[in-house]
């Protein structure tokens, strides 16, 4: 870490075999997203803007950004399970996948973040006070980047799903939160991993936020045999698009 | 576009586990010369302090260089300048404070000059998707008159998005509200 801290700028360049830096990036349809205000989800009332949202040309400050993996990312960051000093409880899970744009290049050198529960739907946090054992050998949090190939790599336990407070017996579907930077402000997102088969996808109004029924599906991970590790692991396999080069308008005004 | 996106979910209210680090605060070294601290309030609908938030800000060195993954316009020559701060909170009282640097006037589109700004990013429970906002600063009233991006603003609105030399805090303070008749310009980028 020290080493790369002190390198000259220059040798802190990737040289990227992808391709050139895109100069502008998609401007994604109306529900990409889930919408800002989205009542059945009761805490974005008084969390969403009520203009709509002014148009950004993207300059140079939104077509660049951060390089933080090598500050923040140690060589066993990507296994939740060997951070303490026994194994945690649980299924233990290998989550893979690879990062790309939606033109289909692989994205490399993306810091790739993630958070859980526990075993038993439970958080290491002080908020998280549900009934639930806590894990003395699970903390939750990993950190990856992603290789040339765009690939990432997680060992970890399954989560539990968990109650919270929005509406009558809420249950969150079980879920991994992931954190991606991306290679430009652009591409900045931050999403969770859902399992596939989830009793509580028809009833959890975060999932459903997605309007569209394709897009809830590409954050639903698939069982992947492949990937399992013989009398060791289970695994999961989830791909992710961030945004690609796409020509913008210049200007929106007529 | 050969795929569709992965669309984007709430932040969620444990995102502490995972997102902050220790110099998250920092876009550049503490001891920097010319360092400040650019801090404010966040408010929600109601005007409350939201307690729990992650914001991120983006932004140019002085020479309007970025420490951009490839180097793109030119890579920074500042020591130790990052231009990236994050700063994570989970039970506070609505504020944030990093320190950085002011940035550098920028290239804008067809031939026009930005004004120096921050790209900024806010994630909460609450936000199923990030809300982005621009920094400005309000002592740079020449370059911000000319800016493009603050230019397709409606007048009324702009000083929303100006932070105030604030001496007291060693540099300037910006609020961010999210409801109301000041409620702050939030961008689709």
């Amino acid at each position: 870490m020290t080493e790369e801290l002190q390198a000259q700028p220059e040798e802190r360049q990737i040289y990227d075999p992808i391709g050139e830096t895109p100069t502008s990036y998609l401007r994604e349809p109306e529900g990409a997203h889930p919408p800002l205000d989205f009542p059945p989800y009761k805490s974005t009332s008084l969390r969403h803007p009520k203009q709509p949202l002014m148009y950004l040309p993207q300059t140079i400050t939104e077509i660049t950004g951060p390089q933080l993996g090598t500050i923040l990312v140690g060589e066993t960051d990507n296994d939740l399970t060997v951070q303490h000093a026994g194994e945690p409880i649980g299924e233990r899970i290998i989550v893979s996948g690879r990062v790309f744009d939606t033109e289909g290049k692989p994205l490399r050198g993306t810091l790739v973040e993630i958070w859980q529960a526990n075993a038993a739907g439970r958080y290491k946090h002080r908020w998280d006070r549900w009934p639930a054992p806590l894990d003395p050998n699970f903390s939750g949090a990993g950190r990856c980047i992603t290789d040339d190939e765009g690939r990432y790599r997680f060992t970890t336990i399954r989560p539990g799903p968990y109650p919270w407070g929005n509406h009558y017996n809420a249950w969150r579907p079980a879920h991994i939160h992931f954190s991606l930077l991306g290679r430009a402000f652009t591409q900045r997102l931050v999403t969770q991993m859902y399992f596939p088969g989830d009793q509580f996808f028809p009833y959890d109004p975060i999932f459903n936020s997605v309007r569209d029924p394709k897009a809830r599906e590409r954050m639903i991970s698939s069982f992947s045999i492949h990937d399992t590790v013989p009398n060791w692991a289970q695994a999961f396999e989830w791909d992710i698009y961030l945004r690609g080069p796409g020509a913008t308008p210049f200007e929106e005004e007529h | 576009m050969i795929f569709e996106t992965t669309p984007s979910q709430t932040v969620g209210p444990y995102f502490a586990i995972g997102l902050p680090f220790d110099v998250g605060p920092f876009a550049v070294p503490e001891g920097t010369p010319g360092a400040i601290h650019i801090a404010g309030t966040i408010f929600d609908g109601a005007g409350v302090p939201i307690p729990d938030f992650l914001l991120e800000t983006w932004q140019s060195d002085p020479d309007g260089k970025f420490a951009d993954m490839y180097g793109y316009g030119g890579t920074t020559e500042m020591e130790g300048f990052r231009g990236f701060a994050r700063y994570g909170v989970e039970d506070g009282d609505g504020t944030f404070d990093i320190l950085t640097v002011k940035p550098g006037p920028l290239p804008g589109l067809a031939g026009a000059t930005q004004a120096p700004h921050l790209d900024v990013s806010v994630f909460a429970r609450g936000m199923l998707h990030r809300c982005v906002t621009r920094i400005y600063f309000a002592d740079e009233a020449e370059a911000n008159a000319s800016d493009p991006v603050l230019a397709r603003v409606p007048v009324e609105r702009r000083s929303t998005l100006l932070a105030e030399p604030d001496p007291a805090g060693g540099g300037y303070r910006f609020d961010i509200r999210f409801q109301g008749p000041h409620e702050t310009v939030f961008f689709a980028v």
